[in-house]
């Protein structure tokens, strides 16, 4: 246990050791406490509903809407809390948080017969949704790989720098969005993952990358693969949109299933606030596959031993939601075609969007909008564009150019592709 | 397959805790007795879902219109200000200045967690005071929020009561603007409080000594019975127009321990500095989980700020305080009856829903071993998991460990 005090001076000015009115009462603490910077992405929301244009459009935030610009409580979450309110009781989960729940969020990610979860080779608890497992793996790195650096795709969602920092991992870029052709710079990220030094962690997005929604070929996922085989690279997934991004969970897990097939041991950070909708619940999982199941056991029991002193076991209730849903047949199957719905609306408005932009005689190509795919368009604008979209539009999105579809409706396709049109007509 | 890199990862030990409830889970015996971890019980034995909560829960399941968007960074505003308002109090001057800074976080850890991650980064003092003994976990989450940790003596084994002029000596020879960890009341896990005559000196001398108070308020209500009662420390501070910071945890006085809800609270000299404050809060909590739950939070705004519920809530909490008063002068009195060796009356005069019985390790493990109670080995027992029907069985244990083992 820590040391007691030792009494007397310890050399500041102030230390006189008599209870004296040494200090003066009206000593502010935090007078030299700068405002922080608005989070660049929730600070967007913030600033549209403050603005009173009723055209007034908020392509801003990733969470989803519908056709109509409304947020969606999915039914086979309604239903799922209509049977778990009033029946269980609000006790402490395991540090490790639901156990049903993990196990059916694993079975999404690693395929329902993966032998890795018959083998019990998955160290796995619940986390706060991605957020959450991505942080709570930085510090798990931090702490059993000390010296290892992350690599991280530019762009990225701005939180990823954020944790891994506050996590005390240094970091590093890697090559991953081509401006030009907006799409994947695959020769340069190939380069970048060679030139690494050999055991590198390396983080990837599984599906529907956040903000430019490029995604690699099954081909270039191999290759990728591949080339962290001959390095012994270390890859982590951040997966917050299965089933989101093609409409298929299964499909979307694609990137991490060859990984699984090729034999690396990967971490796995997956999120169910946008493909269950449950934002606000902060539910999510970390995964880390093992050599066997006592290493499992192990790094599993290091695992909590981070979260105990951040928040000692994560929140119950949208741990239930999932696993009421998840362990049901049919509200599984209502969630599948819940998520499909959701998919094909978004593809649904990145065809509406290109058509109306392309009817408009924009002289830009606009084919990435519907080549890109997930929740997010990287438009290629400019932040000086994107600025006069608010300014003059109302339109409200992050200065990155980064659209997301969730906002876009047939009610608001036309205004959005007419916006983006005038602000960019001159290249 | 490829060597893990985490190949050399050894197992952590089981937390000494949580880890109770393990070990009482795998015994078989029909005797079995868990008095562990501090999650209250009622008469049977059973977890208590309040009324008040259940209602709640159904009114916001009933709502068609409510979404499970994000919350701000922040939280939940109505919570936050009904929070601030409950442990401050309604007519807090600090409240009605602007003073306080109010975050959502998740229960109690995530309060101190959010806490003592912003003062590592934005106070001179990178040093925390805590009382020996403290919570398990308090240690940890200082630690690795950045802080170095010492200690200031708080519980007194030879009276079972507070070590008085030792706290006061080593808060009087710490640094000055060191940070200071209270337990707002019914410390954990000795259930020794200071009386109001001593809380009033513990102010003076911190705040002559410019010490930082950080308050942990896990058990307000859930203490005398009475809310403001159980405020009265923290209010103290804050009456004197000083800074303190507070976490607020409704896991234990709402029941609602696995929906994680509590909130950090920052009390600052000036509207200006507690909007710079909360703003840096953000930045601490957005790498951490960006936004915090919203379930628990919903609920208990829900009944803050509905003057039935929150007089029902009142009455509920009010009964499981009562109980557990109960439970303390049952055992008391068992202890008496079978003439058990020792002075008891610790057990009547400590708070909360703890007792520090004074039994060593062995003892505790001769009571596990030989009559199936489950408790942490520094000889804490929570009284929540008494029932009338289970004192006599550890009255039986108390007197046989301490006539028996070492």
């Amino acid at each position: 246990m820590a040391q007691l005090l030792r009494s007397g001076c310890s050399g500041r000015v102030l230390c006189s050791g008599a209870v004296g009115a040494a200090r003066s009462m009206s000593t502010a603490w935090w007078r030299h406490v700068e405002p922080a910077a608005k989070d660049p992405i929730l600070g967007v929301t913030e600033a549209f509903l403050a603005d009173p244009s009723p055209n007034k459009v908020n392509v801003g935030v990733g969470a989803y809407r519908d056709d109509n610009g409304k947020p969606v409580v999915l039914e086979c979450v309604r239903e799922a809390e209509r049977r778990i309110a009033g029946n269980l009781n609000m006790e402490y989960l395991p540090m490790g948080g639901s156990v049903n729940m993990v196990e059916e969020t694993l079975k999404l990610a690693y395929g329902e017969n993966s032998d890795l979860l018959k083998d019990k080779r998955i160290a796995a608890v619940q986390a706060l949704s991605g957020t959450g497992a991505c942080r709570l793996f930085a510090d798990f790195q931090k702490r059993f790989s000390p010296d290892s650096q992350i690599y991280i795709p530019v762009p990225t969602w701005a939180n990823h720098h954020n944790i891994w920092r506050d996590a005390h991992v240094p970091q590093r870029t890697f090559h991953y969005y081509h401006p030009q052709s907006r799409g994947l710079d695959f020769a340069s990220m190939m380069d970048d993952i060679k030139n690494a030094p050999n055991g590198s962690f390396f983080l990837l997005h599984a599906c529907a990358h956040n903000p430019t929604g490029v995604d690699p070929s099954e081909e270039q996922w191999r290759e990728i693969s591949h080339q962290f085989k001959v390095k012994g690279h270390f890859a982590f997934f951040d997966m917050a949109y299965q089933g989101f991004a093609s409409g298929d969970p299964e499909r979307d897990a694609k990137s991490i299933r060859i990984f699984l097939e090729d034999g690396h041991l990967i971490g796995c950070a997956q999120s169910y606030a946008k493909n269950m909708g449950l934002y606000g619940q902060r539910v999510g999982c970390l995964s880390v596959v093992c050599e066997d199941e006592k290493q499992a056991v192990a790094v599993k029991s290091q695992l909590q031993q981070l979260a105990r002193p951040m928040y000692s076991n994560p929140p119950v209730h949208g741990a239930l939601i999932v696993s009421t849903i998840l362990g049901d047949p049919d509200l599984k199957k209502l969630w599948l075609k819940e998520v499909k719905g959701m998919a094909d609306r978004i593809i649904g408005m990145r065809t509406a969007l290109r058509e109306n932009l392309e009817k408009l005689g924009s002289p830009l190509s606009w084919e990435h909008v519907t080549k890109q795919i997930g929740m997010f368009c990287y438009s290629g604008m400019t932040p000086e564009q994107v600025d006069r979209l608010t300014k003059e539009y109302h339109i409200y999105m992050t200065r990155n150019g980064r659209i997301s579809m969730a906002g876009v409706t047939t009610g608001n396709v036309g205004y959005l592709a007419n916006a983006i049109h005038e602000v960019t007509k001159s290249g | 397959m490829s060597d893990s890199v985490f190949a050399s990862v050894v197992q952590a030990p089981e937390d000494p805790i949580l880890g109770v409830t393990v070990a009482y889970n795998k015994d078989q015996s029909p005797v079995k007795l868990n008095l562990g971890v501090g999650a209250y019980r009622t008469e049977e034995g059973k977890p208590l879902v309040l009324n008040v909560v259940r209602k709640a829960e159904q009114m916001l399941v009933n709502d068609q219109s409510r979404v499970k968007e994000y919350l701000p960074i922040t939280g939940l505003a109505d919570f936050n200000k009904l929070s601030a308002k409950l442990i401050f109090g309604a007519n807090s001057p600090a409240i009605q200045e602007n003073r306080v800074t109010t975050v959502q976080c998740l229960s109690g850890t995530g309060s101190l967690r959010v806490g003592a991650e912003f003062l590592a980064r934005h106070y001179h003092e990178k040093t925390i005071y805590i009382p020996q003994p403290t919570w398990g976990n308090h240690p940890k989450v200082f630690t690795l929020a950045g802080l170095s940790v010492k200690s200031y003596r708080y519980y007194d084994p030879s009276t079972r009561g507070l070590d008085f002029s030792g706290l006061l000596e080593d808060l009087g020879s710490a640094p000055s603007g060191a940070i200071v960890l209270l337990h707002a009341c019914a410390h954990n896990p000795t259930g020794v409080d200071p009386t109001s005559d001593q809380w009033e000196q513990i102010r003076q001398l911190m705040r002559s000594k410019g010490l930082l108070p950080f308050f942990d308020s896990a058990y307000q209500g859930f203490a005398s019975g009475n809310l403001d009662a159980d405020a009265e420390s923290i209010r103290l501070f804050v009456a004197d127009g000083g800074e303190c910071l507070a976490a607020q945890s409704y896991a234990k006085n709402m029941g609602l321990y696995g929906e994680r809800v509590g909130a950090l609270s920052i009390v600052c000299k000036t509207a200006d500095v507690a909007t710079r404050v909360e703003s840096q809060l953000k930045l601490v909590i957005r790498p951490m989980f960006s936004n915090p739950p919203i379930h628990g939070a919903s609920i208990v705004a829900t009944i803050l700020k509905d003057g039935d519920m929150y007089t029902e809530w009142s009455v509920e909490l009010k009964a499981m305080a009562d109980r557990i008063i109960s439970m303390r002068q049952q055992l008391y009195d068992a202890l008496c009856a079978r003439g058990t060796p020792g002075d008891w009356s610790h057990i009547i005069k400590q708070i909360g829903m703890f007792t520090f019985t004074g039994l060593n390790t062995n003892q505790v493990a001769f009571m596990t071993k030989e009559y199936h109670i489950y408790m942490t080995s520094d000889g804490r027992i929570s009284m929540a998991g008494l029932s009338s029907k289970t004192v006599p069985h550890l009255a039986d244990a108390i007197h046989a460990a301490v006539t028996s083992a070492a």
